[in-house]
């Protein structure tokens, strides 16, 4: 298998703190990748240093053989590498549909046959989409926020703990859709707290703790692995 | 018929108020900080005006075109070497930073063109228009300000509620790490937002000097400041509040004038500012931050 993304011994620094200690992982195409970990373990700026919000000191972090290292933020997404923020990060005063239109910024033309297709995936943006983004549910901005990054048509896309604060009920369709994506061909990158969730749709897994990576493998054998069910799984 | 008078001029005043506060309020909603050197590009602004009219004789329009150039041309080199180094520096340092940047282009005025008051020729000429058997004139000034105003808000309206220049500039003000993981490149935007402010303020220079037509090198900074608390009443941030706010500044001010003590009216508009903060926070049409975790 060939890898699309591949992140080379990357340290990322806060000021005097080392957030990221050396990580290196890779992506291959078609997969989903999980990154789990506990709150503070590096998870989300390893994502925000690959999508160019934040800069490593050292490594390199090649996208389909070419080295994001020094390219800037704004410039990542038309390679087709989006991410989908912790957060969500929704534009709270646009309407949905404008929303979707910011995704596709860097893409010219017609943007209908996009739309329509995110609205296929999240037929409850459809029935909303002139509606301001504040207004949204919790689940109803974390679609939109998936949404958005679709609208650039990555080859990956990167989510970042989509199921935070969501009901029980929402994080299985969210995960549903993520599932959808995989099977589309569209290759995954995911962060979650939620372990046994995103173990359970990931074909491989890193788990990362005080910025390194202390243990790997496919999706099944982690979700097997003693130390993860201890630490993470609940026994 | 005196009291109409006076309403018109408080338009046409409010009206230049209105085009700087937008300057004002563009670059805040964008950039989040207050630009204080903006009243000096008026200035600036007047000043190429004058030289372009005056010693050059170029007609008025080009004049216009001209120092909109320049004014735009400054409010981009400003922000790149004054404001752009400290983005992430704490908002007390950008404020500073902003009041030297005046220092800086008041005294850079009075080297280049003297202190001596220069004689600001009118942009459109001493033409008035007379009604009701000359009890009530409007000086072509008058006209010409209120349509400049109301052209312009409609102008920017359609272009940040329609294009997608516009529409980046919202997402920007809104969230400029977002914005940057959907493409938009933040700092073009915040050049192209300290561009149209600029721009607005050598209309509103060109204005203000044809209807008071001492130009000195502070000549922007009264203006300035009425302007910037013209954005602050309307709800700094928000388009529709400059005009607003602007507005009724000019207005407030004119009566204030005309009716209590010309002394007084800048201690009355000011007065009025600090109520109607008191009752709305955020400004008349100012929006209250909500977010949702």
């Amino acid at each position: 298998m060939e890898a699309v993304l591949k992140v080379e011994d990357i340290n990322v620094y806060y000021g005097s703190i080392h957030a990221i200690k050396g990580i290196s992982f890779e992506v291959n195409q078609g997969e989903i990748v999980t990154l789990i970990g506990a709150n503070g373990a590096g998870k989300s700026t390893t994502l925000n240093t690959i999508a160019g919000l934040l800069n490593s000191h050292t490594g390199a972090i090649q996208f389909m053989g070419e080295n994001l290292g020094k390219i800037a933020a704004h410039k990542i997404v038309s390679k087709g590498l989006a991410l989908v923020p912790e957060g969500r990060r929704i534009f709270l005063q646009m309407t949905v549909q404008e929303n979707l239109e910011m995704g596709a910024y860097t893409n010219r033309g017609d943007l209908r046959e996009d739309i329509e297709k995110v609205y296929g995936y999240f037929p409850r943006l459809k029935e909303r989409y002139k509606q301001i983004g504040g207004t949204l549910s919790g689940g109803e901005q974390q679609m939109l926020a998936m949404g958005r990054a679709l609208m650039s048509r990555p080859k990956v896309i990167m989510l970042d703990e989509p199921s935070m604060g969501l009901a029980p009920i929402l994080v299985e369709e969210i995960f549903n859709i993520i599932q959808n994506l995989h099977q589309s061909g569209t290759t995954i990158l995911l962060v979650e707290q939620n372990a046994q969730a995103a173990l359970s749709v990931a074909d491989r897994g890193y788990v990362l703790e005080t910025g390194k990576i202390v243990l790997s493998g496919t999706g099944a054998e982690l979700l097997g692995a003693p130390e993860i069910k201890k630490a993470y799984l609940g026994g | 018929m005196t009291f109409l008078n006076f309403l018109i001029s408080g338009i046409s005043l409010g009206s230049i108020y209105a085009i700087i506060a937008l300057g004002y309020t563009m670059v805040y909603g964008i950039a989040k900080m207050l630009n204080f050197a903006h009243g000096d590009v008026i200035m600036v602004g007047a000043y190429i005006c004058f030289y372009a009219i005056s010693r050059f004789e170029l007609p008025p329009l080009v004049g216009i075109l001209l120092a909109m150039i320049v004014c735009m041309l400054l409010g981009i080199i400003i922000e790149r070497l004054a404001y752009k180094p400290l983005r992430s520096a704490p908002s007390l340092a950008v404020l500073i930073t902003a009041i030297g940047v005046s220092y800086f282009l008041q005294n850079a005025a009075l080297l280049l063109w003297t202190p001596n008051p220069k004689v600001f020729p009118s942009v459109v000429g001493d033409g008035k228009v007379e009604l009701f058997g000359g009890q009530l004139t409007i000086s072509h000034v008058t006209i010409v300000t209120i349509v400049a105003c109301v052209a312009i808000m409609i102008f920017l309206t359609v272009f940040t509620e329609s294009t997608k220049m516009g529409k980046a500039m919202r997402a920007c003000s809104e969230d400029k790490g977002a914005a940057q993981l959907m493409g938009i490149n933040v700092n073009a935007t915040i050049s192209i937002t300290f561009a149209i402010g600029s721009g607005l303020a050598a209309i509103a220079g060109a204005l203000l000097c044809s209807a008071y037509p001492t130009l000195i090198p502070t000549t922007g900074s009264m203006p300035g400041i009425k302007a910037f608390t013209a954005a602050v009443f309307g709800g700094i941030g928000s388009i529709p509040g400059a005009l607003l706010g602007g507005l009724l500044l000019g207005v407030i001010e004119i009566f204030a004038k005309a009716y209590i003590s010309t002394q007084l009216s800048d201690a009355i508009v000011f007065a009025v500012l600090i109520i109607v903060l008191l009752v709305k926070p955020a400004g008349l049409l100012g929006k209250q931050i909500r977010e949702k975790v």
